[in-house]
C-alpha cells in the first residue's frame, strides 16, 4: 500500500494514488461509522491536536469529531483574534504541543503557509495537517468535495475522469478554490474557474484549468458546479461595483439552476452567503449537496488522521 | 602612528603591489619582488600586513544600510553596524532615516554621525528623511540636515515612498540648493497594499497578496520624468525588476540625471526560494523572477544601474521565526555583499574588479558625495583599502555575520572567498579576517 507523506499541507502533496487512497479509506470508514460502531480504536493513545488560529466552528468540530471516532485523545486551542497578529505566537504554541507530545497537528491559521513553517521550522515533531491557511489551502476540504463528486457523479469508485467542475467566485481570496484546482486535476476532472476578472489571482494561467467570466456558458457544460463564498467587504476594495450586481451576474439562483444538466449538483463549502453567491431556494433544492458535504468532512478528515498516524501500518501489525 | 605596509596584494586584481600606508593616505605604490621594495621594510614601519593572493581594491561604500539606531537596538546598533560593515570590506556606509525617531531634524542626524564617530571604524553618512516622521505629508528640514555637522547630501524616507507627486517634486527643487539627491524607495502604496511577495503564477499558487512590478516601474517612470522636469538628481534604491530597468535606461538615453542601485540578493535569488515560506526570503521590494535577476545584472553590467547597495536590513531573530505575514521584511547584507558580487560578475567573468570597485566604492561614495571615499588605489588618495581573498573559500558560518542580527540567506552557502584586511584612512579595522 502506498503511504502518505508525513503531513498534509497541500493538495498538490497527494498524487493520484494517494488520493484514491484517501477516499477509498473515506468510504470504508463510512460504511463502518453508519453501522451502530462509531468509534474505532485505531489512534488509541495517540495524541491529536486541534491548532485554530482562526475562528471555524464547523471545521474544528469537523476535525474534533474525527480523531475522537478513531479514539485519539484530543485537545484543542482557540487563539482567537488579535493576539496571533504577531507572529511569535505560532512558535511558542508549537513549542508547548511539543512538550505535550502532540502526534499530529490539525491547524487552521489566517497566515498563508502558517502549516509549513509549523511542519518545516523544527518546533515540533508531529504530522502537521493544513486545516485553512489564509488564502492559500485547505486540502481535507478538497478531499471532501473529490469525495461528494465521485459518489454523486462516478458511483462512489474510482478517480473522476471526465467530471466537469465549475467553481464560481472570489477565486482570489480563495483557498478552496486552490486546493479543488490542484485535487481535481489531479483526479482527471476538468475545472473551470468563473469569478471577474479581479477575482481571479494574476498568474492563473499556469493553473491546470480553465477560466471563464461567464457564468451562464459555464454552467451548461457543468456536472458540478461550486460556489464560494463572497464576501460583501470584498465591494469595498473594488472588486466589484455591487453586491446586487455581483449576485447578477455571479449568483447561482433559481433561473440559472435549469441552465444545468439533469443531473449536476450545487456544492458550497460554507458558510453560504445566501442571497449574495447563492439563493436560498438553490441552497435547499434538491441538487444541494451541501449537507452532505459536512457529512463526508468528518469521513475524510478521519481518512487522513487514520493514513497520515500510521493506521495503514497499525493494520499491516495486526492492530 | 608609523607607516603601514600592505604587502603583495592586487591592486583591482592585476599585478602584486606593496603599498605604503602613513598618516591615512598612501605613500607609495611598488610592485612585489622588485629591486628596491625591500626598502620599503625598515624603522618607520610599525605593522606590515600580508595581503599576498589577494585583490585590493578602494573601502566599499554602501549608500542603503539600515543602522536600527535609535529606536531598534534590539536588532542593530551604530557599533554592531559599523563592526558588520568593516567586517564585509566596507570603509563608508548610509543610515537610513526609518530610525525612531525616524532622522528628520538636524539633532537626530547629528547624534547618528556622532555615534558613528564615536565606533570609528567606518564613516557613518546619515541619510535624511524627505518628509516629517516619513509620513509623506510635508517636508522635512532639509537645509538644516544638510548643513548640519552630519552634511547630509542623500535624502530618503526609504522603507517608504515619497508617493505624493508634488511633494516628490519640491523636494528633488529644495536638495539643489546643497546638491543633494532624493533617493527614492519606490512603491505605489495603493498597489501594495498587504503585499507579500512578487505578483505573479507563484503568488497566485501560494496565496499569498501580490506586490506587482508595476507598483516600481509606474513610481520610477514617474519620478525620472519629474526629474527631468524640475532638473535635479535622482537615485532609484534598489531597482528589482526588468521593466525598472528599461525605464531608467530610457531616461539615461534622454540626459535625465538618474542614478540607480540594486542590492545583491536581488542580483542572484529569485522568488521560488518563496516557496518554503521561510521568511528569511522575505523583503521588500520582493524577490522576483529569473528574467529580472538576469535583467538586474545586464543593468549593472552596462551601467544602467550604477551602483550595488546592501539595503541591509538587520532584524531580531523572533521578527523571522514566525509565519510569513507576520514577518519583518530583510535581509543583512553587508557582511555578504562583496562575496555574492564577486560570484555574480567576477566569477562569471562578466566584471573586472576595476569595474566592482566603481560600482561598490567610487559611485556611491559621488552619488553621497562623501569626502576621502571611493578613491583609486594610488599614491595620494586617502587609505580606505580592502583586501580580498579568494582562498578563503567555504560556507557562510554565522559567526561571519557580526552584526548583531543574523537574518541571512546565505547562512550555510559557498562564499567565493573573503575579506582579509580593512583600512580605514589608514587605519587597519579588519586584519587577517578579523575584526582590529
Ligand atoms: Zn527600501
Amino acid at each position: 500500500m502506498q503511504m502518505l507523506g508525513k503531513h498534509l499541507l497541500s493538495a498538490g502533496d497527494l498524487d493520484r494514488a494517494q488520493a484514491l487512497m484517501i477516499l477509498d479509506t473515506t468510504a470504508e470508514l463510512a460504511t463502518v461509522t453508519e453501522r451502530s460502531v462509531k468509534k474505532l480504536p485505531t489512534l488509541r493513545g495517540r495524541t491529536v491536536v486541534n491548532l485554530f488560529f482562526e475562528d471555524s466552528t464547523r471545521t474544528r468540530l469537523s476535525f474534533e469529531l474525527a480523531a475522537k471516532r478513531l479514539s485519539a485523545d484530543v485537545i484543542t486551542f482557540s487563539a482567537k483574534g488579535s493576539s496571533v497578529s504577531k507572529g511569535e505566537s505560532l512558535k511558542d504554541t508549537a513549542l508547548t504541543l511539543e512538550a505535550m507530545g502532540a502526534d499530529a497537528v490539525i491547524v487552521r491559521h489566517g497566515a498563508s503557509g502558517a502549516p509549513y513553517r509549523l511542519a518545516t521550522a523544527g518546533w515540533i515533531d508531529g504530522s502537521v495537517i493544513n486545516a485553512g491557511d489564509g488564502t492559500h489551502e485547505h486540502p481535507t476540504q478538497a478531499l471532501l468535495d473529490a469525495y461528494t463528486l465521485r459518489s454523486h457523479i462516478c458511483g462512489g469508485q474510482g478517480d473522476l475522469q471526465g467530471v466537469h467542475v465549475v467553481i464560481v467566485g472570489d477565486v482570489l481570496h480563495s483557498r478552496v478554490a486552490r486546493s479543488n484546482v490542484l485535487l481535481l486535476h489531479t483526479l482527471g476532472a476538468e475545472v473551470t474557474l468563473v469569478a471577474p476578472p479581479t477575482l481571479i489571482p494574476l498568474g492563473v494561467e499556469s493553473w491546470p484549468c480553465s477560466v471563464s467570466y461567464h457564468l451562464d456558458d459555464a454552467l451548461m457544460q457543468a456536472d458540478a458546479v461550486m460556489m464560494l463564498r463572497v464576501q460583501a467587504e470584498r465591494m469595498a476594495g473594488s472588486y466589484f461595483p455591487s453586491t446586487l450586481e455581483y449576485s447578477r451576474l455571479y449568483g447561482l439562483d433559481a433561473p440559472r439552476l435549469e441552465l444545468l444538466k439533469d443531473r449536476a449538483i450545487v456544492m458550497h463549502p460554507g458558510p453560504m452567503n445566501r442571497g449574495l453567491e447563492i439563493s436560498a431556494d438553490v441552497a435547499d433544492s434538491s441538487r444541494a449537496v451541501i449537507v452532505e458535504q459536512v457529512a463526508n468532512g468528518v469521513n475524510v478528515r478521519m481518512a487522513c488522521l487514520y493514513l497520515l498516524l500510521g493506521g495503514a501500518g497499525s493494520q499491516a501489525g495486526g492492530d | 602612528m608609523g607607516a603601514i605596509v600592505l604587502r603583495g596584494g592586487a591592486p583591482y586584481g592585476l599585478d602584486p603591489h606593496d603599498i605604503v600606508i602613513d598618516d591615512g593616505v598612501i605613500t607609495a605604490m611598488m610592485p612585489s619582488n622588485q629591486a628596491g621594495s625591500n626598502a620599503l621594510d625598515g624603522e618607520g614601519v610599525e605593522l606590515e600586513l600580508d595581503a599576498s593572493g589577494c585583490t585590493v581594491i578602494p573601502g566599499l561604500v554602501d549608500l542603503h544600510t539600515h543602522l536600527r539606531e535609535p529606536g531598534r537596538e534590539d536588532a542593530e546598533t551604530i557599533a554592531t553596524g559599523s563592526q558588520a560593515a568593516a567586517m564585509g570590506g566596507f570603509t563608508c556606509v548610509h543610515a537610513m532615516a526609518n530610525t525612531s525617531p525616524v532622522a528628520d531634524t538636524a539633532g537626530v542626524v547629528e547624534q547618528v554621525w556622532r555615534r558613528g564617530v564615536e565606533a570609528g571604524i567606518v564613516d557613518v553618512r546619515p541619510v535624511g528623511a524627505v518628509t516629517v516622521g516619513l509620513k509623506g505629508e510635508q517636508l522635512a528640514e532639509l537645509g538644516a540636515m544638510a548643513a548640519s555637522a552630519a552634511s547630509v547630501r542623500v535624502f530618503s524616507d526609504d522603507g517608504l515612498c515619497v508617493h505624493d507627486p508634488l511633494l516628490m517634486r519640491r523636494a528633488l527643487e529644495y536638495v539643489k540648493t546643497f546638491d543633494g539627491v532624493v533617493a527614492q524607495h519606490a512603491q505605489d502604496p495603493r498597489l501594495t497594499e498587504a503585499a507579500q511577495m512578487n505578483e505573479g503564477a507563484l503568488s497566485a499558487r501560494l496565496g499569498l497578496a501580490g506586490w506587482p512590478a508595476v507598483a516600481e516601474e509606474a513610481i520610477i517612470a514617474r519620478d525620472v520624468l519629474l526629474a527631468e522636469h524640475v532638473g535635479s538628481r535622482l537615485h532609484v534604491c534598489h531597482v528589482s525588476t526588468a521593466g525598472s530597468v528599461e525605464v531608467i535606461r530610457w531616461a539615461k538615453a534622454r540626459g535625465i540625471p538618474v542614478t540607480a542601485e540594486v542590492t545583491p540578493h536581488h542580483l542572484l535569488l529569485t522568488e521560488e526560494l518563496v516557496e518554503s515560506f521561510d521568511p528569511i526570503y522575505k523583503v521588500n521590494p520582493p524577490l522576483r523572477r529569473a528574467k529580472d535577476v538576469h535583467a538586474l545584472r545586464e543593468a549593472v553590467v552596462e551601467g544602467t544601474i550604477d551602483i550595488i547597495a546592501t539595503d541591509h536590513a538587520p532584524h531580531p531573530r523572533e521578527d523571522k521565526d514566525c509565519e510569513w505575514a507576520a514577518a519583518a521584511m530583510g535581509m543583512v547584507g553587508l557582511e555578504t555583499a562583496l562575496g555574492i558580487t564577486v560570484e555574480v560578475f567576477i566569477e562569471s567573468g562578466l566584471l573586472t574588479w576595476r569595474d566592482i570597485a566603481d560600482r561598490m566604492s567610487t559611485i556611491p561614495a559621488r552619488i553621497g558625495q562623501v569626502p576621502d571615499q571611493g578613491m583609486p588605489i594610488a599614491p595620494g588618495s586617502a587609505a580606505n583599502i580592502t583586501v580580498w581573498d579568494p582562498s578563503a573559500q567555504g560556507p557562510l558560518e554565522v559567526d561571519a555575520l557580526v552584526g548583531k542580527s543574523g537574518n541571512s540567506p546565505y547562512l550555510g552557502q559557498r562564499m567565493p572567498g573573503t575579506i582579509r584586511h580593512v583600512l580605514f584612512r589608514g587605519r587597519p579595522t579588519v586584519v587577517d579576517g578579523a575584526l582590529a
